[in-house]
C-alpha cells in the first residue's frame, strides 16, 4: 500500500511540477534552474538520517558523506540564486539596487 | 526533544508548500528573489524538523558534514565569476546527485541489516537511486569539464559507441536483476551496478558537443530531481518526492525549451554528436570588414540599434562596456535593446545573467520572436560573439546541419555589425553565410577592445 500512496505523490507533484515551470520567461531561465537546483538539495533529509541513526558504521560513514553533498547542494544553489536575482533589475540605474 | 513522526510530516507538508510557493514566485523577476528565499526557508525548516526527529541520535558525523558542505557550497556560490555560472550550476547538479548515490547506498545497509527481508520494491528504488544519482554525478561532472574547457568541448564520439552504450544498459538491468534475487552487502552485483551507472554518466555526456551543453545541463538539473525523488521512495520520505519530482518536471520543461530552439529532437541532441552529419553548401564570397572609426559614424547615425549577445561576449567578459555602449547610444537619441536566443550561451538564460550582472535592466531584453518582426525596421544589428543563432543558413540552405533552426534574423536589418576575432566558423563547426552579406561589416578583434574602441569614440 506505501507504494501506492507514495506513487500517488510522485504523480500529483509531476503535474503540478509541469504547471507551475511552464510559463517561466526566458530572462530567469538560470535562476529557475540553479534554484530548482537547490530544491533538488532536499536529499539532505535522508542524508542526516543515514548520518544520525546509529544503524550501522557503513550507513553512517555513507549517509555523512551524504549530507557534505547535499549541503554543497543546497547551501551553493540557494547562495549562487540569491546572488543572480539580485542583479535583475528593473531600470537601469547606477548600482542602487 | 524528540518530534513524533506526525509532526514531522506536518512540518513537511508546510515546507512541500514554501517549495511550491518558491517556485512559482520564480516565474517573474519582481517576486523572483523572494521566492527563491521562501524555497530556502522551507527547506531549512525541513532540516530542523528532521534533526530534531526521534529517529536521530548521534550527531558528530552529522555536524561536520554540515560544517564541510555549508563552507564548500558557500565559497564557491560567493567566488564564481558570472561567466562561470554554467560549469557552477553543473558542479552544483553532480554534488546533488552523488548525495541521492550515497542515500540509495546506505539504505541499502539499513534495510539488509534490518529485521525483515527488503522487499524487492524498495531494493528497485535503492538500485534507481543509485543509478539515476551515479549517472547525475559522473555526467555533471564530465558537463563541468567542457564548460570550463578542461577537456575538449567538442562531441566525442568513435565507432560502436552505440554499441558499448547498449552493452552499458544491458549490464546494468542484468546487474540490477542479479542483485534483486540475492540482495547481500558483499554482492558483486552491487558494485558492478554501481560502477556502470558512473560510467554510462560519461558515456551520455562526452558526444554531446560544445554548442548543446544548454540542453544536457536542463536535463542533469531533471535528473538531479528524479536521483532525489527515487531516494524518496527508497526511505519512504513524502518530501523527497514531491520536491525531486518539482525539480524533475522543471528540468524536462526547460530541456523541452532548448531542443525546440534548436530545432531538434532530444534524441538527436543525445545520440547524434552534433556536427558531424551533412555537409553545408560551402559558403563563397567576400567579407566586408570595417573599423571602429567608421562603424561609430555609423552608429551615431542609427535610430535603433539591436545587440545580439553570444557566448562569445562571455569569453571576452564584453557584458560590461557593452552595457556602456548601450547607455551612450540611448544619449544619442537611438533606441537601444538586446536580442537574446534561448539557446545563447552555455546555459538557459546564460546572455540574460550576464547582462544582468552588467545593470542592465531586464525590461531591455527582447526574446527572439518578439525582435523578428521589428529588425527590417532596425538600423543597426550589433552581434557580439554570437555565430550559430544569427546564421541565415538555418532558414536558406537545405543541406546545413541546423537547418531549420530558429535564428535571430539579423540579416533583415538594415546594417549588420559581426564582431569576431578572426575568420572561421563557429562553435558548431558550421559556416555562415551572414558574413557574406551585402550590408553585413565585419569588426575584426577582440569583442571587448572593439566595444571599448566604440565607447571612446563617443566620448571624445
Amino acid at each position: 500500500m506505501e507504494a501506492v500512496f507514495l506513487s500517488f505523490i510522485l504523480m500529483l507533484s509531476i503535474f503540478l511540477g509541469f504547471e507551475l515551470i511552464s510559463k517561466v520567461p526566458a530572462t530567469l531561465h538560470t535562476p529557475l534552474m540553479s534554484g530548482a537546483n537547490a530544491i533538488s538539495g532536499i536529499t539532505v533529509l535522508g542524508a542526516l538520517v543515514a548520518a544520525g541513526a546509529n544503524n550501522s558504521e557503513m550507513a553512517t560513514w555513507l549517509g555523512g558523506a551524504s549530507v557534505f553533498f547535499a549541503v554543497i547542494n543546497v547551501v551553493g544553489g540557494y547562495m549562487v540564486t540569491d546572488r543572480m536575482l539580485a542583479m535583475f533589475r528593473k531600470k537601469p540605474t547606477g548600482g542602487a539596487a | 526533544m524528540n518530534l513524533s513522526a506526525e509532526l514531522v510530516n506536518f512540518a513537511y507538508i508546510i515546507s512541500a508548500a514554501l517549495f511550491i510557493l518558491g517556485l512559482k514566485m520564480l516565474g517573474h523577476p519582481d517576486s523572483a528573489r523572494r521566492g527563491n528565499l521562501y524555497s530556502a526557508v522551507g527547506m531549512a525548516l525541513a532540516i530542523i524538523v528532521t534533526l530534531l526527529a526521534d529517529s536521530i541520535v548521534s550527531f558528530e558525523v552529522i555536524a561536520l558534514a554540515t560544517l564541510g558542505g555549508t563552507v564548500v557550497g558557500a565559497l564557491a556560490a560567493r567566488l564564481v565569476a558570472m561567466t562561470s555560472m554554467p560549469e557552477m550550476v553543473a558542479l552544483f547538479n553532480g554534488s546533488g546527485g552523488a548525495a541521492s548515490l550515497l542515500v540509495g547506498w546506505a539504505a541499502l545497509y539499513d534495510e539488509i541489516l534490518g529485521t525483515s527481508a527488503p522487499s524487492t520494491f524498495i531494493l528497485i528504488t535503492i538500485i534507481l537511486s543509485i543509478l539515476i544519482g551515479g549517472v547525475t554525478a559522473s555526467g555533471s561532472l564530465i558537463a563541468y569539464g567542457k564548460l570550463s574547457e578542461r577537456m575538449t568541448t567538442a562531441a566525442i564520439v568513435f565507432a560502436g559507441q552505440r554499441i558499448v552504450n547498449s552493452l552499458i544498459l544491458v549490464g546494468i538491468v542484468g546487474s540490477s536483476v542479479m542483485f534483486c534475487l540475492e540482495p547481500t552487502l558483499g554482492s558483486q552485483w552491487f558494485w558492478v551496478l554501481l560502477a556502470l551507472s558512473l560510467v554510462l554518466g560519461v558515456m551520455a555526456v562526452i558526444p554531446i558537443g560544445g554548442a548543446d551543453m544548454p540542453v544536457v545541463i536542463s536535463l542533469l538539473n531533471s535528473y538531479s530531481g528524479l536521483a532525489a525523488c527515487a531516494a524518496g521512495f527508497a526511505i519512504g520520505n513524502n518530501l523527497l518526492i514531491v520536491a525531486g519530482s518539482l525539480v524533475g518536471a522543471s528540468g524536462i520543461i526547460l530541456t523541452n525549451i532548448m531542443c525546440k530552439a534548436m530545432n531538434r529532437s532530444l534524441a538527436n541532441v543525445l545520440f547524434s554528436g552534433f556536427g558531424a552529419a551533412k555537409a553545408a553548401t560551402k559558403v563563397e564570397g567576400e567579407v566586408k570588414p570595417i573599423v571602429a572609426d567608421d562603424a561609430f559614424l555609423i552608429l551615431e547615425a542609427a535610430q535603433s540599434v539591436t545587440f545580439v549577445p553570444g557566448y562569445g561576449m562571455a569569453v571576452a567578459q564584453a557584458q560590461h562596456v557593452v552595457r556602456e555602449l548601450g547607455e551612450l547610444l540611448e544619449k544619442n537619441g537611438a533606441e537601444v535593446n538586446f536580442a537574446i536566443h534561448p539557446v545563447a550561451g552555455r546555459m538557459p538564460g546564460h546572455m540574460n545573467v550576464l547582462l544582468a550582472e552588467a545593470n542592465v535592466s531586464y525590461e531591455q531584453l527582447v526574446e527572439m520572436d518578439d525582435i523578428n518582426p521589428r529588425l527590417p525596421n532596425t538600423d543597426v544589428v550589433v552581434v557580439i560573439g554570437a555565430n550559430d543563432v544569427v546564421n541565415p543558413a538555418a532558414r536558406e540552405d537545405e543541406n546545413s546541419p541546423i537547418y531549420g533552426m530558429p535564428i535571430i534574423n539579423v540579416d533583415h536589418a538594415r546594417t549588420v555589425f559581426v564582431l569576431k576575432r578572426s575568420m572561421g566558423s563557429g562553435f558548431s563547426g558550421v559556416d555562415n553565410p551572414l558574413f557574406f552579406k551585402e550590408n553585413t561589416r565585419m569588426l575584426f578583434g577582440d569583442a571587448k577592445q572593439s566595444i571599448s574602441a566604440l565607447v571612446a569614440e563617443f566620448k571624445s
